[in-house]
């Protein structure tokens, strides 16, 4: 790769995994030098474009790269899985963002990945083996065709456990049946990581919380500027309250008030929807627009072809 | 020679400026003050009275040499006025529009003893309006120092140790953690009383200094201070970084989903125009009923914002009276004209929940003025049984901020219990090359006061690295002969460095 060619935020690899999961590889050498497992950017599609926070899933330093892997639920995030090929660029990224996960003074762990989390679990799973603990990973999908990563994570487990929503692939169930199962074969578990959506990471802290295993949890609420500057991403904790951004991403998720989050997480709902209706009804008539003008164009061409034939 | 001016010569009224008319401004985000036209400038100019004793001078956090420059416009010399204006102050279209002139230059001015003072920000920012509207930059001799200024945070008090530190010949890159540079110029005051193209200007401006904007960088994160000075060839570095992180209403309810900070309010509306949502992608729907808790000046922004994005009622909570109340007297006004509803001596108890996650409404408590407190205010105390209910759908707190944690999260910097970075009388930090200053030292401040302290970090950086402070010597406007290809008009020198390899 030569890496003096490449421009700033440029996407220098894509990789889609299923139709709303795609993976992206942005270079930023700095951001690739300085990211840790646990930490997120914020990333603007374009100028027009809202910022919005997503967990680094991966680092390369050699390369200087980051990797995002990104579900298209909303409008930027479809917008991205359209417009993000590579040799574009995006319009910025900033990071790394948020305290780095700690991963010492751990003997045995288990590292949860649902949804969105499954790939951001990954270097948290790699990082905790690089330090010699026992690792076991737990991903889940709904079904067997949406799995992802399995390779990778199979050779940083020790123990590596598939849910599937529909036992397509791997035990039937959500990940935490793979927590319980875990939790009965080991006594000795000294912590659980889970990152996912909101409800996901709640019931694996419920799950946990009888047994007292210390819960991480990597919380992604809406934010804006990402540096502790606006608390739009504030969290409650107990009574205490946080800010994701500065003072997360990971919380102890016995402690995290997730009906809050969830609340939280609806704030824009309905602004969500008419973007994303304003959107498809855009893209539905660019199509319409295109599908005629590429007619247009193959007969214009055709005509000048013959001309100069003819000419 | 003229005759001297007395307090009974000059124009006894202090010139007013004319305003977008309050039922036409609050549609529109365009600005409300207009500024002064060519003959209303001079009209206010010539109530200067050149007193002896400038009280104005040490009024200013910055220290302009106010009477030169209302002396030149007076003379008709306005780029003579720029000039005197660019040798303290970089930013005369910003600052006469954002300083609190009330408490500071005007507060002291010698014609205020009598009549109304002089309306020196007015003046400022006619000097600055015409600069940028001529294109005038006084880009001085910049002679090659070989030092690296990092400078961390683009807004005020970055932009003037910015500008320092280039005309003294520095390679100087500031560091912005958004995508664009200005900081609470850009996301906190909205356009109405600051337009970006001024912000803009200004910018360009040190751009032309041969000032680097590095923006989407986080320092802290993505390096931290001490890698900018061991690593990173940086010789003394900056922190500009503004305090930030909003203190919390701490009440029930605070966390619905129709409440949220002013600085969030501003920044969806300024920096990522949610205003014009959906052609931007941010959202930021705004209530019919918008109570905003706290009377600063943020506050201010905050009510006016909400008026101009389509609230039918817009209340102000504040539980001391309008005395004590810290915003310039100038937004205080603007807002009552526009329509914003006083409720001085009220504080929040609750937000009260619609049952959706969402405001219904609010439970304030009245109070009463006590005894003086430690700021000398007279502590507000609760009203027993004063407890009442009204309705609203959004509420906005603009009651202050806490530090920052990012700095000193990632690096040695010593904090003081609050939190803020420690620096000496010279604003140095605990760590050698290290200078700090505005919001982050202090805490919520002014525009100017964060100017005031980048220009001291600056005068301390100097001396740290052994600069000499010259008198940056200015070349007549006249001179438009050509050297070796460039063209001295532009009073930059930066191509012939650009070309040196060798520093002699």
């Amino acid at each position: 790769m030569n890496s003096g060619q490449l421009s700033r935020y440029e996407i220098v690899a894509r990789e889609d995994f299923s139709d709303v999961t795609y993976l992206l590889e942005c270079y930023h050498p700095l951001m690739a030098k300085a990211a840790r497992p646990g930490q997120f950017v914020i990333v603007m599609l374009n100028e027009h474009g809202e910022r919005i926070p997503l967990t680094i899933a991966d680092y390369d330093r050699e390369r200087g790269t980051i990797t995002l892997v990104i579900q298209a639920v909303g409008k930027t995030t479809r917008e991205m899985q359209q417009a993000c090929r590579v040799g574009t660029s995006l319009h910025a990224i900033v990071g790394p963002m948020g305290i780095p996960s700690h991963f010492d003074d751990v003997d045995k762990v288990v590292c949860v990945g649902g949804g969105l989390g499954v790939a951001p679990i990954f270097p948290h799973a790699r990082a905790f083996k690089e330090r010699g603990a026992y690792v076991i990973g737990i991903v889940g999908f709904r079904t067997r065709e949406l799995i992802f990563w399995e390779d990778k994570f199979r050779s940083w487990c020790d123990e590596f456990i598939i849910c599937t929503d529909d036992g397509s692939a791997g035990m039937r169930g959500m990940v935490t049946e793979g927590i319980r199962q875990a939790m009965e074969k080991h006594a000795d578990i000294d912590e659980v990581v889970a990152i996912g959506p909101p409800i996901m990471m709640k019931a694996c802290a419920e799950v946990t919380r009888p047994r007292g295993i210390k819960t991480i949890v990597s919380l992604n609420p809406l934010m804006v500027d990402g540096t502790g500057m606006c608390g739009g991403c504030r969290v409650k904790l107990g009574d205490q309250v946080r800010f994701a951004c500065v003072d997360g991403p990971d919380f102890d998720g016995h402690q995290v008030d997730f009906e809050d989050l969830m609340m939280r997480l609806k704030r824009f709902a309905e602004e969500e929807k008419m973007a994303m209706e304003r959107w498809s009804e855009n893209c539905r008539m660019r199509d319409e627009i295109h599908l005629a003008s590429d007619v247009e164009l193959s007969t214009l061409s055709a005509l000048k072809s013959g001309r100069i034939e003819t000419g | 020679m003229p005759k001297k001016k007395t307090i009974r010569t000059i124009p006894q009224e202090r010139t007013p400026m004319r305003e977008q008319d309050p039922v036409q401004r609050v549609t529109n985000f365009a600005e409300v003050a207009c500024g002064y036209r060519l003959e209303e400038m001079q009209i206010e100019a010539e109530r200067c009275l050149m007193c002896p004793e400038q009280p104005c001078v040490d009024g200013c956090p910055v220290g302009i040499d106010i009477p030169g420059f209302i002396h030149r416009l007076t003379e008709k010399d306005y780029r003579g006025a720029y000039d005197v204006m660019t040798d303290t102050n970089l930013l005369p279209a910003i600052c006469g529009r954002v300083c609190p002139q009330e408490t500071q230059c005007e507060g002291v001015c010698t014609v205020g003893d009598t009549l109304e003072p002089v309306a020196i920000g007015r003046l400022e920012r006619w000097v600055g309006d015409k600069a940028i509207a001529e294109g005038w930059v006084n880009i001085p001799y910049i002679e090659p120092g070989g030092f690296r200024i990092g400078i961390v945070g683009s807004g005020p008090a970055g932009m003037a140790c910015a500008a320092d530190m280039a005309k003294a010949g520095c390679d100087v890159t500031v560091f912005e953690a958004f995508h664009q540079p200005g900081g609470v110029l850009r996301y906190g005051i909205p356009d109405f009383r600051l337009p970006n193209e001024v912000i803009d200007a200004e910018i360009d401006n040190l751009r032309r200094l041969g000032v680097k904007f590095e923006c989407n960088t986080l320092v802290g994160r993505l390096f931290t201070i001490e890698q900018m000075i061991e690593e990173m060839g940086y010789d003394a570095v900056f922190i500009g970084t503004g305090a930030g992180y909003p203190s919390m209403l701490g009440i029930p309810g605070d966390s619905l989903n129709g409440v949220l900070s002013a600085n969030e309010l501003l920044t969806r509306c300024n920096l990522m125009r949610a205003r014009e949502f959906p052609s931007f992608d941010t959202p930021l729907p705004i209530g019919q009923r918008v109570a905003v808790i706290g009377a600063g000046n943020t506050a201010m922004d905050a009510m006016r914002v909400s008026l101009r994005l389509g609230a039918e009622k817009v209340y102000c909570i504040y539980r001391r009276s309008r005395t004590e109340c810290p915003a310039r007297i100038e937004e205080v006004h603007h807002a009552e004209e526009e329509g914003v509803e006083f409720h001085w001596l009220t504080n929040p108890v609750a937000v009260l929940d619609d049952g959706k996650g969402g405001v219904r409404g609010m439970r304030c408590v009245r109070m009463e003025l006590g005894e003086p407190d430690d700021s000398g205010r007279r502590r507000p105390v609760p009203v027993a049984g004063s407890e009442h209910d009204f309705e609203c759908d959004l509420v906005v707190f603009a009651i202050g901020t806490n530090a920052n944690p990012i700095i000193g999260q990632t690096s040695k910097l010593k904090l003081n219990k609050r939190g803020y970075i420690e620096v000496d009388e010279n604003l140095a930090t605990s760590v050698a090359g290290v200078f700090a200053g505005g919001d982050i030292v202090t805490g919520a401040a002014t525009v100017i006061e964060a100017m005031g302290a980048g220009r001291k970090a600056a005068r301390s950086m100097k001396a740290w690295l052994g600069i000499r402070d010259i008198h940056l010597p200015y070349t007549a406007r006249e001179s438009s002969n050509r050297l070796f290809g460039i063209d001295l008009r532009e009073r930059n020198f930066a191509r012939v460095r650009a070309g040196a390899t060798v520093q002699p």
